[in-house]
């Protein structure tokens, strides 16, 4: 008997094989629809106001300077401006404080229409140059910054160190400079890993065009943190990056001037450059969107939720009414 | 000693064969299609040289050899637009032209082509074991010096003389030169090729019969010349040179591979064809490479997103070529960053249209993530698990033949819940091909209590529950003879002669064991009698014979010798009749009869026959019991029993005398209207009979067919019956399985009327094509005016093949298409294997809807491989129908569950897979494309390379691939229980256009809402406490992330069975992408590049990326949810109703369930279900009379 039991072809009975396996079975039963809505009502518009109220007690000072900075003069052909070395370029904004700044204070530069996102100029660096001394040839993906008139390679090559925003802000207030800290404004691992502390920047907007700032050639760039955040390329054509931090508070009702060098030329391709100053709390700067988002997600779940204790009823179904099915309203021929 | 009496018997004179083959084919013999020259036993044994030039005897059915599998699998694969594509998007990924790295594009490629390719391997090495099964049978060759050697099938060459012995198939065509039989006829089963299961008799020439021993084939040589190989089975046109004779070869001596030899026990025979010249596999066509319909439009889907692709591909050129140009002007730069005044040719300012065709390229490869490329090979997957599945069913498992269900081919799986219309094969698939006595009408008294297949099935139906099975179970218990069911106390056990017309019953037994053309086998020991008959309905009536003590048991050529018992003596007694003439049976006469002269020298003609043909030829004077016996043929009729009548009649000698003259004469005529002549006169002699009454034969359906039958058509598919069996045992089978019912409105289309009758005899082949195309036109004609006349009633239609044959041309077809289509039935007897295909293809091709062909035999062959799918019945021992099927079982009545569970459920899952896969590329196309539009249509994508590579093929595919094996809307009790539930299939309520694209708009609006709401929310204030703002790799890594919650939460939300597969793959694929930052993040910066810690140093610490996660995921599922709700509660599908019932618990509360049952049920005019209501009804009508 074992034997014929053996050879049998007979399928092994198992759960899996039979597709019994013990399931969940779940179907959206009003109950559960109204109580995941309800849930999630509940959930979503206390978040919100919370992130609501982090968001409340940002601070945020936002100035555009570059329509402002350039002299009457040049109004109509600001670029005749800009590409002049011979003006200065020295520009002070005066700016009213409306709310106490408590430190840190974050200081950013904010550029619109600047396609840091483009194919094109994403792609123009080395990662291998920025980390290793002895990679300081590989510039493939550079071109067309990658060498210099003697041909030697550039470092850092490629559009994005080129192109490095050069404005630079002074701020002061009550006729005190307040100093704005360079250091800590980088990714840590950018400084640690992509940034090489032994790399120095060499033949950096030595000759042909010059694009934006030049580098100090005795500092390693792991220690150069606005190229680093520069080169972190943005997301949006709209971006800020950071500037700087401000350690000591700003009252309210302060006038702060700014001096800037506005050396960055953002009037090709009608770009505009912003000032920002900000605080920040836990989720992060000023951005009501978040909270708005939630409260009206909770809103309309909890809208949803009313509709459908609603619909449940006065429309409650009959069930297992054939009638609902679609071949007996169009019968079969 | 029994077979050695046996050989010198000369069986073939009891038949009529046709000896000789037509002079004028002989003269073609050498020319052009006749050249081949077989040398026989000149091969010098096992080790000799082959000298004839000959293809070998392997047979070969694999796609692939070891050496063209390579290219001829990639070549296949890269026929799918798709791959294509996806292999010139590789190709280009190594351009400069790619936005991503090459070998994060190619990888994917690599890996689905990879696994398509191991899983054709696979099964073409499953194919090479059952060749290699086939080959290596075994079979005796002469070895030379008249020794015979075994050897292997493959190793058989052209002109071997080989030695096949009883009941084994013949290895390659054969020349039968001599057989066990002094007169060297041999028996032959032929349901391989041809379905037929009436053994076929073949006779070798004459000059060759006495070569019947082994040694004896020492010096044997001969030459055979004859046709070259070809397909016609039925035709052999050659001559023989054997001592220095020349003989004419007809198809009477050719053997064919595959064909087995029955009732004989050995034969020799010359190989003529060998492999794949024998006729047997020239008939074989390539199986046909079989698409279901859900792919073919799954197709139509992906060139619709090709279309969308390259559409947005074309917008973003355009706007990207218009951009780059207005950078520079002159040569003054816009966005001087860009350096355009120094740019190579993919953004060159100065040859911006140039740019924007590569961009267009680049576009092309960037949004390719919008079709899934891990779909073909994730669908493949899915569906050889499906097939496993199926495979392993123990519900779909035969005890019996120890066979479970085999799926052949994978890629129909889905195809089975769409079924609208069944083709199905009668013999060996409805019928178990074995008839059982179990009902007579004697003298106008009915006999016979056993309770036949049908009659149980309604009365399960009516009552509930299997009320005749203690009955039956019981009564069985003595009697367990194959062939015999018969019951009756007032019979058995000799009780017979106590009844009124006891000599009635005498003469109607006796004519049992008389009149047949079967053969007796005395197991010496036991004494036991056994018989070999042509047909199972002759040995049914031999064995009933024998089991009510006629005990038929020796046969010579001019004897009939039985025992039985004597009522007056009181004992067993021995007689013997002297058998004169045998008129056989044949389809126009309807009848049997043999000549006897009894052991008191009486003369006897004694005849069985259907009673169209019998009760016209009664004898005015012995029609006491017509009316009465007719009524109960109308009954065993009804009961889906077999019937004939049974009569006889006393001859004079001189009478006799004269019938025997002409009779020989005609018989030895060669002309051609010998076969006329001969049934004209035995229409003479087979007159004024004297009626003995009626059997019924139960051919015994399959278990569970009229079951089966009845829920399938409650499913509402439509169930067609194609035989080769004649129009009575056709329309017999179809009241069996309530096909037919009582007052089913038959019309029968057949070419069996006078005028076409007299047209035939007349023997104009023009005029009888016109007149029978005429009538099969006008009767067309009628039966459609016939159904629009009244809607109301249930039409059978009955067709025959002669008609079938004027009703496939091209003019009429589409008429007899609508006709059937308006019949609750369909029959075609009498069809050929070509005519079934034909009828298969109409169904198919006018339609436009599945068809499902299920069969046994090789005659099914075409039908099964024309059909959308082809079940294949493995019970039996051919293989042929198995071999050519989709997928094989061991019964009809798994077809129930094969379709209904496993169809419904393949379908679903099916569709939802692929309608999800296209959801889930489209939302991550969208955000692809969304943001492209931002970055001024560069061609820059937000994610990183890994993550784009691994989205298809890691993160969002496994769910899908558990969707598409495990899900299960409705559990298989419910499937079967409320058959309905099929439908959606058949209307394909889930794959139709309106609800892919809803999916499709579905994935649209989500990736909308995660682009947009992880845009505003993360930009371009500072992203945490740190004051950091989110760049390009904060903003990919977020979004994905989102991607990949919401395309899993998603298929949290479809998936309607959850077991603890769906849990760990659903959120299984959310941890991976996690555990798969991680590692990717903890990777050198060279290697991970803007994912570089990504999620330990920016993502994780920072709120704001989980509280965008949650509110995003949350909000793009609000609409479907929505939606699904409200679907669920106010418009659900069946499937919803079901869940329904399911979920309040009422499922096992008959009642109620009863309620929702009846009320969905569509009425149906066949099953038995349609036919007890039917009955019911009449019932109340007479009662209101």
């Amino acid at each position: 008997m074992d034997q014929k039991n053996k050879n049998s072809k007979k399928p092994v009975y198992s759960k899996f094989s039979q597709q019994e396996l013990p399931a969940w079975k779940p179907i959206l039963t009003p109950g559960w629809v109204i109580a995941s809505y309800i849930t999630i009502g509940a959930l979503f518009i206390p978040i919100g106001l919370l992130a609501w109220t982090a968001s409340d007690s940002v601070v945020e000072i936002v100035d555009r300077y570059d329509e402002a900075c350039v002299p009457d003069d040049f109004s109509k052909n600001p670029q005749s401006y800009i590409q002049n070395p011979d003006i200065k370029k020295t520009c002070t904004r005066s700016i009213k404080v409306p709310k106490k700044l408590v430190a840190p204070i974050f200081v950013y530069y904010q550029l619109e229409n600047f396609y840091q996102n483009h194919r094109r100029f994403v792609k123009s660096k080395s990662d291998k140059q920025l980390r290793d001394v002895k990679a300081e040839n590989d510039t493939k993906f550079c071109l067309p910054v990658a060498y210099d008139y003697d041909n030697k390679p550039i470092v850092p090559c490629g559009l994005i160190a080129w192109s490095l925003f050069n404005d630079t802000y002074k701020i002061s207030t009550r006729g005190k400079d307040i100093s704005i800290e360079k250091k800590g404004i980088a990714w840590k691992s950018d400084a640690k890993a992509k940034f090489g502390s032994n790399v120095y920047p060499k033949n950096f907007q030595k000759d042909g065009l010059i694009g934006g700032a030049t580098l100090d050639e005795s500092i390693p760039l792991s220690e150069q943190e606005d190229l680093m955040v520069w080169m972190r390329t943005a997301a949006l054509p709209t971006f800020r990056k950071l500037y700087g931090k401000i350690n000591t508070d700003i009252e309210a009702h302060d006038t702060i001037k700014v001096e800037i060098q506005n050396n960055y030329n953002t009037y090709k391709f009608g770009g505009r450059k912003k000032l920002v100053l900000s605080t920040t709390t836990w989720i992060g700067g000023k951005n009501d969107f978040v909270g708005m988002a939630y409260i009206s997600v909770g809103g309309i779940c909890l809208f949803m939720a009313i509709n459908f204790i609603l619909l449940y009823v006065f429309r409650p179904r009959r069930l297992g009414d054939p009638s609902y099915l679609s071949w007996n309203r169009h019968p079969i021929t | 000693m029994g077979k050695d009496k046996r050989k010198k018997m000369h069986l073939s004179k009891m038949y009529s064969i046709r000896r000789n083959g037509f002079e004028e084919d002989l003269s073609q013999i050498g020319g052009k299609g006749f050249s081949r020259v077989v040398h026989c036993n000149e091969n010098g044994g096992l080790e000799g040289i082959n000298l004839q030039n000959y293809a070998d005897n392997y047979v070969r059915s694999t796609k692939y050899t070891p050496v063209t599998f390579l290219p001829k699998s990639l070549f296949e694969q890269f026929r799918r637009v798709a791959n294509f594509y996806f292999l010139v998007t590789g190709i280009l990924a190594f351009t400069p032209l790619a936005p991503y790295s090459a070998v994060s594009a190619i990888l994917p490629l690599i890996v689905v082509i990879g696994a398509t390719m191991v899983k054709e391997g696979i099964e073409d090495w499953q194919r090479q074991q059952q060749d290699h099964e086939v080959n290596n049978r075994i079979v005796k060759v002469h070895s030379g010096r008249g020794d015979f050697a075994t050897s292997q099938w493959k190793k058989l060459k052209v002109g071997d003389i080989v030695k096949v012995e009883k009941d084994e198939f013949f290895p390659a065509d054969l020349l039968l030169l001599s057989s066990s039989y002094e007169d060297a006829i041999c028996y032959v089963e032929t349901m391989n090729l041809d379905g037929e299961t009436n053994l076929k008799l073949k006779q070798s020439l004459d000059a060759t019969s006495s070569i019947n021993e082994d040694s004896k084939f020492n010096n044997f040589k001969a030459t055979v010349k004859c046709e070259d190989p070809n397909a016609s089975l039925y035709t052999f046109v050659g001559t023989m040179n054997f001592q220095e004779q020349r003989y004419a070869l007809s198809p009477q001596q050719l053997l064919l591979r595959d064909s087995k030899l029955r009732n004989t026990d050995y034969i020799y025979g010359a190989v003529i064809f060998t492999g794949h010249d024998t006729k047997v596999i020239q008939n074989s066509t390539d199986p046909p490479s079989k698409r279901s319909k859900i792919e073919k439009r799954m197709d139509s889907i992906i060139y619709f997103l090709f279309f969308v692709l390259f559409l947005m591909a074309f917008v973003g050129s355009i706007y990207f070529g218009v951009v780059t140009k207005d950078d520079l002007d002159g040569s003054r730069m816009k966005r001087w960053y860009l350096r355009p005044d120094d740019s190579d040719i993919y953004f060159d300012p100065d040859q911006a249209p140039l740019a924007a065709i590569f961009h267009f390229l680049t576009a092309v490869m960037l949004y390719s993530y919008l079709i899934p490329i891990s779909l073909y090979v994730s669908i493949e997957i899915v569906k050889v698990l499906q097939t496993i599945f199926i495979n392993k069913d123990v519900h779909m498992y035969d005890e019996e033949s120890d066979k479970p269900a085999h799926a052949r081919t994978s890629n129909l799986t889905e195809e089975l819940g769409q079924i609208d219309t069944i083709l199905s094969d009668k013999t060996g698939t409805l019928t178990c091909n074995s008839m059982e006595f179990i009902k007579c009408s004697v003298a106008g008294t009915a006999y016979g209590r056993g309770v036949t297949e049908v009659e149980r099935a309604m009365a399960k139906r009516v009552n509930g529950e299997d009320r005749f099975d203690e009955i039956v179970t019981e009564a069985y218990s003595h009697l367990s003879v194959k062939g015999y069911k018969f019951e009756d106390e007032r019979i058995t056990n000799g009780r017979w002669v106590n009844e009124p017309h006891s000599d009635v019953i005498q003469k109607f037994l006796r004519l049992l064991a008389i009149c047949h053309t079967a053969i007796p086998d005395v197991d010496e020991e036991t004494g036991k009698v056994t018989y070999e008959a042509e047909s199972p309905d002759e040995s049914a009536f031999v064995i009933a014979a024998r089991e009510l003590g006629f005990e038929f048991y020796k046969r010579t050529q001019t004897s009939v010798t039985f025992k039985e018992f004597d009522p007056k003596s009181k004992k067993r007694v021995e007689r013997s009749y002297e058998l004169l003439n045998i008129l056989e049976f044949n389809s126009t006469r309807k009848r049997m009869s043999v000549i006897v002269r009894d052991d008191e020298g009486k003369l006897l003609l004694l005849c069985k026959g259907a009673d169209s043909v019998m009760f016209e030829r009664l004898s005015k004077k012995a029609r006491q019991f017509e009316e009465k016996t007719r009524d109960h043929v109308h009954e065993y009729a009804d009961a889906g029993l077999r019937t004939l009548i049974l009569a006889y009649r006393e001859l004079n000698e001189k009478e006799y005398e004269e019938f025997n003259e002409k009779f020989t004469e005609a018989k030895n005529s060669v002309s051609a209207d010998r076969d006329d002549m001969i049934s004209e006169v035995t229409d003479q002699i087979e007159n004024d009979l004297i009626l003995l009454g009626a059997t019924a034969i139960e051919d015994k359906l399959q278990k569970g067919v009229p079951e089966t039958i009845d829920k399938l058509a409650q499913a509402g598919i439509k169930i067609w019956v194609l035989t080769g069996d004649k129009m009575e045992t056709a329309i017999n089978i179809g009241f069996a399985c309530s096909l037919l019912r009582q007052g089913m409105k038959q019309i029968v289309i057949t070419l069996e009327s006078p005028e076409i009758i007299a047209a035939e005899k007349a023997g104009d082949k023009n005029s009888i094509a016109k007149v029978s195309k005429n009538s099969v036109q006008k009767q067309i004609a009628a039966g459609k005016a016939q159904i629009y006349a009244s809607k109301s009633d249930a039409y059978a239609l009955i067709i025959d093949g002669k008609s079938l044959a004027y009703a496939l041309n091209d003019d009429t077809k589409n008429e007899f298409l609508e006709l059937a289509v308006g019949c609750a039935s369909v029959i075609c007897c009498r069809s050929s294997p070509k005519q079934k295909a034909l009828v298969t293809r109409l169904v198919k091709e006018g339609t436009g809807k599945t068809v499902l062909a299920i069969g046994d035999g090789a005659n099914d062959v075409g039908m099964l491989q024309e059909a959308d799918i082809g079940i294949g019945i493995s019970g039996v021992e051919g293989m042929q129908a198995v071999m050519s099927s989709d997928i094989a079982i061991a019964q009809f009545r798994f077809l129930e569950r094969l379709l209904l569970v496993h169809g419904h459920w393949s379908y679903r899952r099916i569709s939802s897979m692929i309608s999800y896969f296209f959801y889930k590329n489209i939302v991550f196309g969208t955000t692809i494309f969304l943001y492209e539009a931002y970055t001024s249509f560069s061609g820059q994508p937000a994610y990183n390379d890994w993550y784009l590579t691994l989205y298809n093929i890691v993160f969002t595919s496994l769910p899908a691939i558990a969707l598409g094996v495990f899900d299960q809307d409705v559990s298989a009790r419910l499937c079967l229980k409320f058959p309905l539930l099929y439908q959606e299939g058949v209307q394909n309520t889930l794959f139709r256009w309106r609800r892919v694209f809803s999916w499709m708009l579905n994935g649209l609006f989500s990736g909308i809402i995660i682009f947009f709401l992880c845009m505003k929310s993360l930009n371009p204030d500072s992203y945490d406490k740190n004051g950091k703002t989110a760049g390009m790799e904060i903003m990919g890594a977020t979004m994905y992330s989102c991607v990949v919650w919401v395309v899993n939460c998603q298929m949290a939300l479809a998936v309607s069975y959850f077991t603890l597969i769906q849990h760990i793959f659903i959120w299984g694929g959310i941890f991976l992408w996690y555990l798969f930052l991680i590692v990717y993040g903890a990777l050198p910066s060279s290697v991970s590049t803007t994912a570089y810690k990504v999620f330990v140093e920016t993502l994780a610490p920072a709120p704001t990326y989980w509280l965008v996660t949650l509110f995003v995921v949350i909000a793009s599922l609000i609409p479907y949810i929505c939606f699904k709700a409200v679907q669920m509660r106010f418009y659900p599908g069946y499937h919803g109703m079901v869940q329904w019932i399911r979920h309040e618990g009422r499922a096992n509360d008959p009642e109620y369930f009863q309620m929702v049952r009846q009320q969905s049920i569509r009425t149906t005019n066949v099953g038995f279900t349609a036919r007890s209501i039917a009955r019911d009804k009449e019932f109340e009508w007479h009662l209101e009379r």
